[in-house]
This record gives C-alpha cells, structure tokens and sequence, in this order.
C-alpha cells in the first residue's frame, strides 16, 4: 500500500512538473518568437503607429503592463484628483487616435481595438471615456504637466 | 425518532412537464437578462423615480421566504420540536433554493452585472448591502452544513449546533434584508426601526407558505401521503405567523398616523395612490391577511387541505402585494423637501411618480422562480431529501388539543 | 493487498487505477497551468511603478461649497441647467429615464402663497447616505468634500439613489456616445452633480456658477469653506443661510438663503 502511495505522489509531482514547465516555455517560446520592430513573425496584430513621437515607456513594458498602470492611474485620478502623470488616459487618447476615425476603438484598426480584438479581450474603458481626443485639438488633452521620465 | 430519506422513485405524472415548464421560464429570464444588459435599463419600465421595480419585489420576497423556509427545520432542531426532524431536510433544501433564487434575481438585475467580482472584493462594510452578500452566501454555507449533519449519520450529534447557528444566522439575515429599507432615513416609507422585525415577522409568514405548497406537491407527486394531524399543525402555525406579521404592519401604520409629519405618507398608501392603495387594501389586507385568517380559523369551509393549500396561495400573493406596496409604492410618493410647500420641478419633485412593470422584469423575475422550482424538483429526484413516510404514525404526531381548525 | 503479492512490480497497475491514476495526473497539469498566470498576475501587481504626481490632488484643508440665493433666482430662468448639461454632455432630456444633474425647482408655500424659485443639485454633504449605502464604495466623498461616483467600481445597484435625500443621483439607462473627454459616463452606472471636480482641480469653477454670474443673476457663489477669508465663508458668516432637510443633520456643502 505504502509503494501505492508513493507512486501516486510521483505522478502528482511528475504532472505538476509538466504543467509548470508548460507554462514556463510558452511565453518565453512567444516572446522569441515576436519581433522588436517591423518584421512580421507568424499572426500579429496590427498596431497603427502614435502620433505624439517618444512613446511613454518601453513599448514592451506597456504591452504587458498598461492595465496595471491605467488601474493606478485612474485610483489616483478618481480618489487623489491626480490628473496629471505620463499615465494619464486623456494623454493616451490624445496621442494614440488614428488619422482616419480620431478614434483609439471606434474601428477595427484603431490603436486600442486592433491588439484586444486579436487578444479578445474586451475593452472596458470606452463604454464611459471618450475615445476621441476632445475637438479642441490634441494639443489641449496633451497640455498637462507631464513628468519626466 | 428513526426515519429514511429517499429521493422519488419512480417519476410521478407530470414531473417532466413541470420541469420543463421551469427550464423553459429560466431560459426566457435569462433571455430578459441579455436583452436588458445590451440594451439598457430604458427597456424595463424602472427610471429614476422608481429605480428599483418588479425584479426587486420578486428578489425580496424570495428572500424573504428562504429565510422563513429554514423554520421548520429550526423548530425540530432548535425548539426541541422533535416530530418535524423528517421534514427538516426538505425545509432546508428549500430554503438554499429560495435564497439562491432571490440573489440571482437582485444579481443579474445590477446596471453592471459584469461588475460581479468588483461586489466580492470591494467592501463598504458600513453598507448593509455589502453585509448582504456576507449574511446571504453565509447563509447558504451554514444551512448546507446543517443539511450535512442531518444527513451524514455520524454527524446527526452535532444537528442541534448546526441547527442552532443556521439559526441566529438566518435571523441576521432576514434582520439585514429589513435594514437595507429601514436604515433609508431620506424617504418616509422606511426610515424605521420596525422594517427589522417585520421582515422577520413576514418572512415567518411567507417561508412557511411556501414549505406547505412544495410539501403538498412532493407528497401528491411522490404518493406519501401527510397525516390530518400535520396540516392541523401547520395550519395553526400560518395562523400565527400570519398575525404577527399583521401585528408589525398595523403598529407600523398606526405610528405613522400618529406622525404628522407622515400624513401625507399615510394618506398616499390608504386613501389615493391609487394601485398602491389597490394592493395594500386588497392585496395585503384582505387576500393576504384577512381571507386566509378566515380559511384557517373558520370551521365547515371546505376540506382542511383544500384550505391550507388556498390560504398559502393567498398568504404568497399577499406577500408579493405587501413587497410591491412597500418597495415601489414607498418610492412613488417620492421625497419631501420642503415640508408644507407645493412643489414642481423638471425631475418630478412634487408628483407621484408613475411605474408600469414591463416584460423584461416580470420575465426575470418569474426566471428567479423558475430557479427555485429547477433546484428543489432535481434535488428530490436524485437525492434523499424527503422522508419515505410522512404520515402522523411516522412522525410521531401528537394529536393537536383543542386545536380550532381541526376540521 | 493480495493482488500486490500476484502481480510483479515492473507491471503497470491494473485498469482501474490506471484511469484514475490518468486523471489525477491531468488534474495536476491543469493546475499547474491555472496557477501560474496568477504568479504572473503578483508579479504585475508588484512591479507597477509609482506615479510621480505633477498636480497636488485633492486635500481636506479645503471644503469646496455653494451659497445660493434663491432671492436672486428667477422663475423660469435656467442658465445653471443649461450650463451643466452642455459641460457635462448631458442630453437635457426630461424623460423619467434621463439624468438630470442640476434642475430648477418652483416651490409655493401652501398656507400663504409665496412662490420661490431655487436650483437643486447633489448637496455635497459631509456626512453623505449614498456613501453610507454603497457597498462597493464607489459613492465616496473626496478629502476636499466632493462626493463623487467611482465608476469604475460602481455596479448599477441604485441603492444612492434610494437613499439621497435630495434625489441628486440619476441611473444611466442606455448606452451612451460621444461622452465629453473630461467627464466620463457610461450605462449602467449612476451618476450625479460633481461640482465640476474637473474644472475645481484646474482652479476654475463650476459651469453653473460661472453661467450665472455670466448672465449677470449672480445666484450662485462657490468658494472654500474652510477659508474663513473666502467669500462664501464670510457670507455664510454674516448673513443667514440654511441647508435644505437639516433635520437630518448631513453637514451639506451646498447652503441656501432667501428661503
């Protein structure tokens, strides 16, 4: 009995062991495999370039992190009266509309909307923010004291 | 006392159709559901006069009457009632279905019902609302592993502790659900104390109404007949519950005839606000109070079943008349600003706010029902939830002494 | 036990805990692939960088509050509304379904027959019911005393606007477009007054007050009640003024004369 026992152990720690590494390899395998810049590798969403020039931050970081950051940003916003910060979503709009919809989720290849549409996530945000910078210009949404990064 | 549980055997005529019945009610609910998520709380007749409407009155009565449901099971485990120990799972089982069906109706009736996890994470715990989710989904974990220990037979020593916590819990729960209207002090319908103990006086009434219409339908359907001297009992128990109830209603009304400050409140319900005046008089009073006291206490009227089973049908529609009274008919006489003026504004200050209930929420509210119905059949059919006996020798019935609605 | 004795042990075992031994196996794969974008998720959370924070926000040296003159409000005049509607992107509707943030309300005394006129607004109080009631707490009162809905949060329930005392809240019934970039709204969330917080935290004011001074009525002064060397703190000082329904002792921001 005690032989059975063990043997089942080694089996939970054998699967346990495949599925960790399953998911250890995956991302990094996915990671390799996505090009810095440009050069299209396999399925790939397609990401309209932002008008504003200097991106906030590294491009992977924010591909990984922005809902985290925008979760922060938006406490401090809502409950601080924070409006200012790179992170802030009025910038982000401002910036990231495309020429043709002024929209960043209006159309299927609008900044936003291109890479949750190939994720299939949902987007939140605009059911209650503008997705367009306001008609004043961009000029007026980007004319917030930014920090330096 | 010894008794075997066994779920229905054989399934009685019937059975599939009504099954059939709920799950297609459940699917046009949950259709309702998806058409008021995509398009809008506009499609329902709810605005922001009357912000909580037809799914609220369905959501509060079952509710109300899980909590009441649990009764027969705390009287056999808590008030040494011995003879209802076989019923007890059956009330228990009922219970988690009402409450399971109430929650799902409030739940899925949230402007955001997405927004689920963000109720199950963020807390105001100065909100009784947010004491809610603790007291309700506590409420289904104590009566679960009450339910465990009546049928786990190693564990049938520990019933009475269960039984006992099942049972302040339930309290708190049913004193919670009064609260969330008690403690509004800006409208005059609620901004009382009393709400507390009269939903627990109601759920009283409405939990055992229910009890006796789905034990009534198990035992025609599963061909265990119920003994004279348990209807006698229950009968005499409505009886009870449904004066007590009245008792909070008449003292809450009195109080508010005393107030002048609510007089107008008063004159709204009882004399012209016309459907509201409608459902407390007929609704409440006479179907849900008076003609059922009548029924029960009234010797010669018919066979006792025939008015047990008719009081509780009156004793539900009542309730679903004192929910629709209480929760849209206190939000349509709207809030007083200034006391002792006229007054008119473009956001209906001053007048009666008008309310008709559309499909949608009727359809999800009748969902809610059909949840309940889809637990507690299913239940009976693949478990043992209701005794194999349940006639007075079974359960060791005393006759009732003196009892009045013997009949 | 005997099967141990008859069967040798480099055998596999025998069918039976064969499956089952297939389906604890899978049973820990699949939990080690649920648990680690969890691990990842951690690591998000903890990595997030602070937000160096340019503007000051919100604090509780200052009470923001309205004075208004119902002597100087007109019957039938209703700037402020206008105002609010077009900041804030309100459709100006008067459907039961529509929000409505500010409104004008006429009010005549039975007994004698003096009529007023005054607008209502969410009233800003110190010690609010919808925050009291919300049990996400999405209603919640900034450190400058705006009581604000955290949309974010908020999950439609509607129990603040059974509880304002003032109806100041209103529930958002269909879906919304072309929201302003300023002032966020979307259905299924409540919504009310919000004393303008994005204009107050660039140092402007409100669009109601700003509208009625415009005009020239001047019914409306907004100002810092902690200040007592502000406008509003002197005139609440010198001149009597009262909250609407102080009976119920909610410590309001926003304080009426004339009525």
């Amino acid at each position: 009995m005690l032989r059975r026992t063990w043997s089942s152990f080694v089996r939970l720690c054998q699967g346990l062991a495949v599925g960790l590494c399953l998911v250890a390899v995956l991302p990094a395998a996915a990671q390799t495999g996505a090009a810095p810049s440009g050069a299209s590798q396999g399925l790939q969403p397609p990401v309209t370039k932002a008008r504003g020039g200097q991106c906030v931050d590294d491009p992977a970081f924010m591909r990984r992190n922005h809902m985290a950051l925008l979760k922060h940003q938006r406490d401090d916003t809502m409950h601080g009266g924070v409006r200012s910060g790179k992170y802030s979503l009025k910038a982000c709009v401002a910036c990231h509309a495309s020429e043709a919809s002024q929209s960043v989720s209006a159309e299927a290849g609008d900044f936003c909307q291109s890479c949750h549409t190939f994720a299939a996530v949902k987007i939140d945000c605009f059911g209650c923010h503008a997705s367009k910078p306001p008609p004043a210009g961009i000029q007026a949404a980007l004319a917030q004291p930014q920090v330096k990064p | 006392m010894k008794f075997v549980l066994r779920p229905l055997k054989d399934s009685p005529q019937g059975f599939y159709l009504l099954l059939g019945g709920f799950a297609v009610l459940l699917a046009l609910g949950l259709g309702a559901v998806g058409y008021i998520e995509h398009h809008g709380h506009i499609v329902t007749g709810m605005n922001n006069q009357i912000v909580w409407g037809l799914p609220h009155v369905f959501a509060v009565f079952l509710v109300v009457a899980a909590s009441g449901a649990l009764n027969i099971a705390s009287m056999s485990s808590v008030f040494g009632k011995t003879e209802f120990k076989p019923l007890a799972p059956l009330s228990a089982l009922l219970a988690i279905a009402l409450l399971i069906g109430g929650l799902m109706v409030l739940m899925l009736d949230l402007g955001r019902p997405d927004r689920l996890i963000i109720a199950m994470t963020y807390f105001n715990f100065k909100s009784i609302f947010a004491m809610n989710i603790f007291l309700y989904s506590g409420f289904v974990g104590f009566v679960v592993a009450y339910l465990w220990t009546m049928m786990e037979r190693r564990m049938n020593r520990f019933t009475p502790l269960a039984g006992f916590l099942a049972f302040v819990w339930r309290m708190a729960l049913t004193t919670g659900t009064g609260s969330i209207f008690g403690f509004l002090v800006a409208r005059q319908a609620y901004d009382s104390a009393l709400l507390a103990p009269l939903f627990i006086a109601i759920s009283l009434s409405y939990g055992l109404a229910v009890f006796i219409w789905v034990l009534m339908l198990a035992s025609k359907g599963s061909a265990r007949p119920l003994g004279d001297v348990l209807m006698a009992r229950l009968a005499r128990l409505q009886v009870i519950f449904i004066a007590a109830a009245f008792y909070f209603v008449l003292v809450y009304h009195l109080t508010n005839l005393y107030f002048t400050k609510h007089h107008d409140f008063e004159r709204f319900i009882l004399l012209d606000g016309g459907i509201y005046t409608a459902m407390f008089w007929l609704g409440q009073v006479v179907l849900g109070t008076v003609l059922p006291l009548v029924l029960l206490l009234a010797p010669g009227i018919g066979a006792l079943r025939r008015r047990i089973a008719t009081s509780a049908g009156l004793v539900i529609l009542g309730g679903f008349a004192q929910m629709y009274v209480t929760i849209i008919g206190g939000q349509a006489f709207g809030l007083v600003l200034f006391p002792g003026y006229q007054v008119s504004s473009s956001f209906f200050d001053g007048v009666t706010a008008s309310y008709s209930p559309s499909l949608p929420e009727l359809l999800l509210g009748l969902g809610g029902v059909a949840v309940v119905g889809l637990f507690v059949m299913l239940a009976l059919r693949v478990m043992g939830f209701l005794p194999e006996r349940m006639d007075d020798a079974a359960l060791e019935m005393a006759p009732v002494q003196a009892a009045p609605v013997v009949a | 036990m005997k099967q141990d004795h008859n069967s040798s042990p480099s055998e596999p075992v025998a069918k039976p805990s064969s499956r089952r031994g297939f389906l604890g196996v899978a049973a820990a794969g699949m939990a080690g692939i649920l648990l680690a974008p969890g691990v990842r998720l951690i690591e998000i959370a903890q990595a997030a960088p602070a937000n160096g924070a340019a503007s000051a926000g919100a604090s509780s040296k200052v009470r923001w509050g309205m004075l208004i003159d119902s002597g100087k409000c007109a019957s039938g005049c209703t700037d402020c509304v206008t105002a609010c509607n077009t900041e804030n992107g309100l459709s100006g509707g008067k459907l039961p379904t529509d929000s409505q943030w500010i409104r004008k309300i006429e009010i005549k005394e039975v007994r004698t027959g003096k009529t007023q006129s005054l607008p209502m607004m969410c009233q800003h109080c110190a010690e609010p019911p919808c925050v009291d009631v919300c049990p996400t707490g999405a209603s919640f009162k900034r450190a400058d005393g705006i009581v604000l809905v955290d949309k974010h949060i908020c999950i439609g329930c509607r129990y603040c606007v059974m509880a304002c005392p003032y109806k100041a809240r209103s529930f958002v019934h269909e879906p919304l477009s072309n929201q302003k970039t300023d002032v966020p709204r979307g259905m299924g969330t409540v919504e009310g007054c919000t004393m303008c917080v994005h204009k107050v935290d660039k140092g402007e004011q409100p669009a109601c007050v700003t509208a009625c001074s415009d005009a020239g009525h001047g019914a409306i002064l907004f100002g810092d009640l902690n200040n007592p060397e502000s406008e509003i703190s002197k005139r609440v000082a010198s001149y009597p003024s009262r909250q609407i329904r102080e009976d119920l002792n909610l410590n309001t921001g926003v304080r009426y004369s004339g009525i």
